[in-house]
């Protein structure tokens, strides 16, 4: 358990918000990306990387080390940059996303990414991954705990259900997902295009132990993460309500930013918003 | 005849049950087939190190995936259907791509599933597995090649897809055979043709050829066991002599054994070559061997294809 302290967030704060600007310039360079749930989901993957996994950048493989898998892959910006600032890799190689020799792929992969735990990106199969792994844990009665980040979307994959069914069945309380939950997907709203509500009592109904907790409140995502490490006998899920392209004025809850990258006049803007002086 | 015929499945669960002792790391998933596969009997040995997922084979594969990055060397078995076609896009991000430690011995390959129909049928596994980087694929043909390649298989790293067959086989090679991935056996020698086979027609086609000696036909017979890594020199050693090719496979003609062969003798050393298996179709319910004969893919069927192919030269 971490004690969570006034300086604690607001170091994350300012990480987050470093973050941000990485996501804009990777994506900005790249011409293409998902810069929209890559925001929705910062603040998620800095309380992770910088306040609750038990990792070592100097040792990616390390066997007691804590599991991320991002299950909705299409945020691989936000994980990039999170693991640059952990020094897994050189900060230079953000700006070669997506680019033929890159180590940074368009979705992530485990054998280029210092890193990256799991290939993952066709929508479902990062969860179940995560899934082994955490029934590897229990197996190894290592005391490891695995989080898989999911989008709102990506519960419409029937998988996801079958991992939600097994999760439980197996009793996985060290496995923790976390739901980003910012309501849009590449075709709209989520509850337009195919809508999957009511998603925690569907949850609870599979029989996890869910929290849900404000996605860009540092206070209720580590209070949250505390929680889950009381859970016995079932997986927990937190759900974040988050906001798609979150901090940038002109891409909050709007979709056109789902798989669209910012123009570079949109970047300029973008990192003006972020306080960088361009 | 008194041809011995024994079971696949047996010797898959037999072959799993002596990894189970030598090794911590062996972990075998299934997907509620557990008592047709025979993995069940690995469940019973070791309940900890099994685990039923359900009917959820995709769910089944991309867990595979998390257990074997994660040191475990992982076997998920369900029906080569289920495997191969319901979990495919798992199998491709989770193992292939992945790199992942993942072994998918898979029951039930071809039409000799039989009564089931063309549902349960897998014709298109191989092809499927076969395309897939990464992704070694091998099948069976009796007792002993299968229980050697699942222990051949647990000694190397990285994704395998191993085909076994729901019905029971004469026995072929002895004990203690040792197979080599990318290998192939020259089960008899002969001048005219060289007929490639896989799986429960390796049987059928070694009888053709004493058939096709009795009528002055001398042919010569590989049974590919691998066919990603294809025997590439042991084959071209053999069709450089006999300069003609017949495949024989329990899978459709296009993708498979058939079509591997097709590739490497058409790049390197084309020549006349006929292709036998399931013909672009959807097969139906049958006995296993009353299925074969249906498809002229019996011992009789073959020589008689064979014949016919050697008459127009």
């Amino acid at each position: 358990m971490s004690e969570i302290t006034k300086d604690l967030v607001q170091n994350l704060e300012s990480i987050a918000k470093q973050v941000r600007r990485d996501i804009i310039k990777m994506t900005g360079i790249a011409g293409s990306g998902h810069p929209g749930g890559s925001l929705s989901a910062v603040e998620i993957l800095v309380s992770l990387y910088f306040a609750r996994l038990k990792h070592n950048p100097m040792d990616p493989h390390w066997p007691e080390r804590d599991r991320f898998v991002l299950s909705k892959g299409h945020a691989a910006p936000a994980l990039y940059s999170v693991l640059s600032l952990c020094g897994y890799f050189p900060r230079d190689e953000l700006w070669t996303l997506r680019k033929v020799g890159s180590r940074l792929q368009g979705h992530p992969s485990r054998l280029d990414t210092p890193g990256v735990e799991a290939s993952a990106g066709s929508l479902g199969i990062g969860f179940a991954i995560a899934q082994g792994m955490a029934m590897a844990g229990k197996l190894d009665r290592k005391d490891y705990r695995v989080f898989v980040l999911l989008g709102d979307g990506e519960i419409q994959e029937g998988m996801v259900w079958e991992v939600a069914m097994s999760a439980s069945n197996y009793h996985l309380d060290n496995f923790t997902a976390i739901l980003d939950y910012n309501g849009l997907q590449l075709d709209g709203f989520i509850h337009d295009v195919m809508s999957p509500f009511p998603i925690a009592s569907k949850w609870r109904a599979f029989g996890w132990e869910v929290f849900e907790v404000d996605g860009h409140d540092f206070y209720q995502l580590l209070e949250a993460f505390n929680e889950v490490e009381r859970v016995r006998e079932s997986p927990s899920i937190i759900i974040a309500h988050t906001v798609k392209g979150k901090g940038i004025s002109f891409m909050e809850n709007n979709n056109e930013f789902h798989g669209k990258a910012p123009t570079p006049e949109q970047v300029k803007l973008a990192l003006m918003e972020l306080g960088e002086v361009v | 005849m008194g041809v011995t015929k024994r079971s696949p499945r047996e010797a898959y669960a037999k072959a799993l049950i002596k990894l189970g002792e030598e090794r911590n790391d062996v972990v075998v998933l299934d997907a509620d087939l557990s008592t047709s596969t025979q993995t069940a009997k690995f469940g019973a040995r070791f309940p900890d190190r099994f685990f039923n997922m359900g009917i959820a084979e995709a769910n089944m594969m991309a867990t595979a995936s998390g257990l074997a990055l994660s040191g475990k060397t992982v076997f998920a078995s369900t029906f080569a259907v289920f495997a191969t076609s319901r979990a495919y896009d798992q199998v491709r991000v989770a193992v292939a791509y992945a790199m992942a430690n993942v072994k998918i011995v898979a029951t039930h390959g071809g039409v000799t599933v039989g009564e089931d129909g063309a549902t349960h049928h897998a014709i298109e596994d191989i092809a499927l597995m076969r395309v897939m980087p990464n992704m070694r694929v091998l099948a069976s043909c009796d007792y002993e090649s299968t229980y050697n390649l699942v222990l051949r298989i647990a000694e190397e790293s990285g994704p395998f897809y191993l085909r076994l067959t729901r019905v029971s086989l004469p026995d072929i090679y002895p004990q203690g055979e040792r197979f080599e991935i990318g290998g192939g056996k020259l089960l008899k020698e002969g001048r005219d043709v060289t007929i490639i086979a896989e799986g429960p027609l390796v049987h059928e086609v070694l009888t053709a050829a004493s058939m096709l000696e009795n009528i002055g036909i001398s042919a010569e017979v590989i049974d590919s066991y691998s066919i990603k890594p294809l025997p590439e020199e042991l084959i071209l050693d053999s069709v450089s002599k006999t300069k003609k090719v017949i495949t024989a496979e329990d899978h459709s003609i296009i993708g498979g054994l058939g079509g591997a062969v097709a590739e490497l003798l058409s790049e390197k050393m084309p020549c006349p070559l006929k292709r036998l298996g399931v013909r672009d179709t959807f097969c139906c319910s049958g006995e296993a061997y009353a299925l074969l004969r249906h498809l002229g893919l019996d011992s009789e069927g073959i020589a008689r294809e064979v014949k016919n192919f050697l008459d127009k030269f």
